[in-house]
């Protein structure tokens, strides 16, 4: 294969999976919410729970995005340095992203800020926004892949807080955002926590925290230990189904930390919609793809 | 007009502030007839702008929400509505009381709680903001029979205003009723309540900095 027809191939895949997310939420999101809809006892909650599950069938049946809002396109990537494709994937992510936008069809969801018009392309400076990490001896290439829709996006928030404030304002700063946007962003929400120094730190890492797996811990006993707290915590809010009231709020709170200036504690949160459209490939350097979020896929 | 159709409770355009009266929040109604979407921009010209809506919309429903539509092959400019679920409705909340008393729209369907302008609005001109539950655009595309017109195309294809015909279009959740009352703050007060309690008793397991 030359370069030019790997390059063509790794698009095809990216833009058919891309469609594939709009289309179908990961196997982890559909059981928590099955978990969650039985738990629900009003008339109303019921009632919300029964239209979104008859969305997803139908989305499905009719081969369409199952939420109109596809987002703006993230991708992080965890890219090995001897992949082949390290170069090229930026510039195929968003050819793969155009592919998508006509295949599927996806929402033009991005504006030029300034000159503020849409660029009928769903792609445009800097977005999809393209993450890094980078892998030393190693030819793989993982790409998570994400529909950041407005509505979810909106109660994103990041601050520093002065040491005295402690986990304490922590909490705060987190159960606050809950009431007075969360709830507007469609729960039941994946709520993820960035802990680090500063702003753009807390606030990556808020984000990256809705890349994992339900159910996953933070590897630190104490982190772990704050997630549960802020999951019953959250949950006792009573948020419901599309924040209309309910017996429980969140499909999870994730949280994600780094060290911390001593003088400082960086805190962000960043919040997933129920419809939470994220995607999990591994390529090898043969281009070989395997899913790991969503069951029966072929790329 | 108002139909209890197979136990659902039907509101047919145009309907009228009578047949708002005994609605409440929290009640579940659907909706047959004239919907047409409008967001942001197409509020910002109307109550800044001071421009005309190009589609009369008096007794009828809008809809805040940016589909996705393609077009219908082998037609002329006929598109079919793919994907059209609620957006946040507090985007439009500081343009609602003028637009609602412009407008004469009677049925707002969104996302999310809307605040004091549209309460004033239902209450003072009889209409009703209704959830469309959220994440569910292909529920709701699948009750649009047809896009009858199309507006504003300029502003691309969320924004553009999308006249639908919709049939049973629902379930629509009262949030705002024609008395003003809004299920959202209502509910807020008591989310904010047990807000304080759940972060009081986590707070006493949080202490790490000693």
């Amino acid at each position: 294969m030359t370069k030019e027809q790997s390059v063509q191939l790794m698009t095809d895949k990216m833009a058919k999976f891309v469609a594939y997310i709009g289309m179908k939420l990961p196997d982890d999101v559909i059981a928590k919410l099955s978990e969650l809809r039985e738990k629900e006892t009003s008339e109303l909650a019921r009632t919300i729970y029964d239209t979104m599950f008859k969305n997803q069938e139908q989305a499905v049946a009719l081969n369409r995005p199952s939420c109109q809002d596809t987002g703006v396109l993230q991708f992080w990537v965890k890219c090995g340095v001897n992949f082949p494709l390290m170069g090229e994937l930026e510039a195929l992510l968003k050819e793969a992203v155009v592919k998508a936008t006509f295949a599927a069809p996806l929402r033009h969801n991005s504006v030029e800020t300034f000159d503020e018009y849409n660029t009928k392309r769903n792609v445009g400076k800097g977005t999809p926004t393209v993450f890094w990490d980078i892998v030393p001896d190693d030819d793989h290439c993982e790409i998570y892949s994400y529909m950041a829709g407005g509505g979810c996006t909106l109660p994103g928030k990041a601050m520093v807080l002065m040491p005295g404030a402690g986990y304490e304002g922590v909490t705060q700063f987190v159960m606050d955002q809950m009431t007075s946007y969360g709830l507007n962003a469609c729960p039941p929400l994946l709520v993820g926590v960035g802990v680090a120094t500063s702003v753009e730190t807390a606030a990556l890492l808020s984000k990256k925290a809705l890349m994992r797996p339900l159910g996953s811990h933070n590897p630190n006993e104490r982190a772990a230990q704050m997630e549960k707290l802020l999951e019953d915590g959250i949950n006792a809010i009573g948020l419901g189904p599309q924040g209309m009231s309910g017996n429980y709020s969140v499909m999870g709170v994730h949280i994600e930390n780094t060290a911390r200036h001593p003088s400082t504690i960086g805190v962000a949160v960043n919040v997933g919609c129920w419809s939470h459209r994220r995607g999990h490939v591994i390529f090898d350097k043969d281009l070989n793809a395997t899913v790991t979020t969503h069951s029966g896929v072929q790329l | 007009m108002v139909e209890i159709r197979n136990g659902k409770k039907v509101l047919i355009t145009p309907v009228t502030a009578e047949d708002l009266a005994d609605i409440r929040i929290g009640d579940i109604v659907w909706l047959d007839g004239d919907l047409m979407t409008c967001r942001d921009v197409a509020h910002r010209r109307l109550v800044e702008g001071g421009r005309e809506l190009p589609y009369d919309i008096r007794g009828k429903a809008i809809f805040h929400a940016g589909p996705i539509v393609r077009p219908i092959e082998g037609q002329e400019d006929a598109y079919e509505m793919v994907s059209v679920g609620p957006t946040t409705s507090m985007r439009m909340e500081k343009f609602e009381y003028e637009f609602t008393k412009e407008t004469g729209v009677r049925v707002i369907v969104g996302k999310g709680g809307m605040g004091p302008n549209t309460e004033r609005a239902c209450k003072e001109f009889g209409a009703i903001h209704c959830v469309f539950p959220a994440g569910c655009a292909v529920v709701a595309a699948t009750e649009v029979e047809r896009i009858a017109e199309h507006h504003w195309d300029e502003l691309g294809m969320p924004e553009t205003l999308w006249c639908c015909k919709v049939k049973e279009f629902g379930p629509l959740i009262v949030s705002i009723d024609a008395q003003g009352r809004n299920m959202f703050e209502e509910n807020k007060v008591t989310f904010n309540q047990k807000k304080d309690a759940a972060t009081a008793e986590i707070c006493k397991h949080v202490s790490f900095i000693k």
